[in-house]
């Protein structure tokens, strides 16, 4: 059984707001924990998220938590956008296409960083992309 | 409740010396005699003719009919900050009118619910507006730090004849990428060096964005004739960015600054020698 504690939710604004994104999942991780290399890899795919959020949604949240499963603990992050939501998730989710004018890594990127990786979108509804990172 | 047009807090306001007074007894109590009593009678007689002119433009204080009362009161939240008063001295200042206007509509027997809730959200406006100044006061000098923070952090030294290193700390975005950019290129034409080091120790993730931002200033280094090396990428950070799928191609990286600049000394023809006999 999964629980969950310590939600916490940030709004995705600007730029710098992808930092403080950056820091509080950094602080989780090192709350549970993690290990340095999972840690980074951690935060590196929230930044990647939370940058997507900002640039292709226009704006929208970050809800970190900590969670905990058969004596092994985790931290979810969740990125949620109202924006225009994804065509084609597996063209997106090709390593090296893009639609702006980035490396087309980063949603790719981001889910081979990560144990647990979900997206749910739908054109005009927005997008909400869900990660688990546990420790070993 | 009808529309306020301010006529009656226009009219207490002009009901004469006793609001003035009145004002200024309620306002110095906060203050504990920080201010003298002619300093304090002398500000609230001027704000108070201010804003008996304003009033002829009606209650709301975000009119163009305030912007002499507003400048008033953004001059005195900033000059009473200087002279040590907490925000909430200079506001309570502004909200003692209130107990003069209500005990002026108490005696002329206008006290009518209406009017006290008319002036007491007009003097609540009123003193909003010195806070509100005192705020943006702070982020003003907030803004201005973190600019030059933006500055600090970003300087490019010489570590030998030819070589020139950048030292990246903390947040690689795009502003920061550009000052980096301009002051390294910048740098490599007055020094007339033909090495670049970015040192990338002091930067906590290196997404695709940071990356991406490395391998612009690489490209640009390079263009001016000027062979570029990356350091500092630690183990972590190593393995994120080939998670990640980024290629750094044909760049060279050194995990430390010291592997950096010992390639960049070979390849100027100078090679470290350690003296016989000496460890």
């Amino acid at each position: 059984m999964t629980t969950s504690t310590g939600v916490e939710e940030l709004p995705i604004r600007t730029g710098d707001d992808v930092v403080r994104v950056r820091q509080l999942v950094r602080a989780r991780a090192q709350e549970v924990r993690l290990s340095l290399v999972d840690q980074t890899k951690l935060v590196t795919a929230a930044s990647e998220l939370a940058r997507n959020t900002l640039v292709h949604g226009g704006s929208g949240t970050a809800t970190v938590e900590t969670l905990s499963r058969d004596g092994r603990s985790g931290i979810r992050a969740v990125f949620a956008d109202e924006g225009p939501g994804i065509p084609d998730v597996d063209q997106a989710l090709t390593p090296g296409w893009t639609s702006g004018s980035g490396l087309g890594l980063g949603l790719s990127g981001a889910r081979k960083l990560v144990d647990e990786f979900a997206i749910d979108t739908a054109v005009g509804r927005g997008t909400t992309v869900t990660v688990v990172k546990w420790t070993r | 409740m009808t529309q306020a047009d301010g006529g009656r807090v226009r009219a207490l306001l002009r009901s004469g010396d006793k609001v003035l007074r009145r004002w200024v007894e309620a306002a110095e109590e906060p203050l504990r005699g920080r201010l003298t009593t002619g300093e304090l009678g002398r500000t609230c007689s001027d704000l108070l003719s201010v804003l008996v002119e304003a009033t002829d433009g009606g209650l709301d204080v975000r009119t163009d009919a305030y912007a002499g009362a507003r400048g008033f009161l953004t001059e005195l939240s900033r000059d009473w900050a200087r002279r040590g008063f907490s925000p909430t001295e200079t506001a309570s200042a502004v909200f003692a009118l209130k107990d003069a206007l209500f005990a002026a509509a108490d005696e002329d027997g206008d006290g009518d619910l209406a009017t006290v809730l008319e002036a007491s959200r007009w003097v609540d406006a009123l003193g909003l507006v010195t806070f509100e100044s005192f705020a943006r006061a702070r982020e003003q000098v907030i803004s201005e730090q973190a600019e030059q923070l933006l500055e600090l952090t970003t300087p490019v030294v010489k570590l030998w004849e030819g070589v020139v290193a950048v030292p990246l700390i903390g947040t690689l975005d795009s502003a920061r990428t550009q000052i980096v950019m301009e002051k390294l290129l910048q740098t490599l034409v007055d020094t007339g060096s033909e090495h670049a080091i970015i040192d990338i120790t002091g930067v906590p993730a290196v997404d695709t964005e940071v990356a991406q931002h490395l391998l612009k200033t690489v490209v640009a280094a390079r263009l001016m004739g000027a062979e570029c090396t990356i350091s500092g990428i630690r183990p972590q950070i190593a393995q994120t960015i080939v998670t990640l799928g980024i290629e750094f191609g044909d760049i060279t990286t050194k995990s430390t600054l010291a592997d950096a600049l010992l390639h960049a000394m070979r390849g100027t023809g100078v090679e470290v020698v350690r003296r016989a006999g000496s460890r």
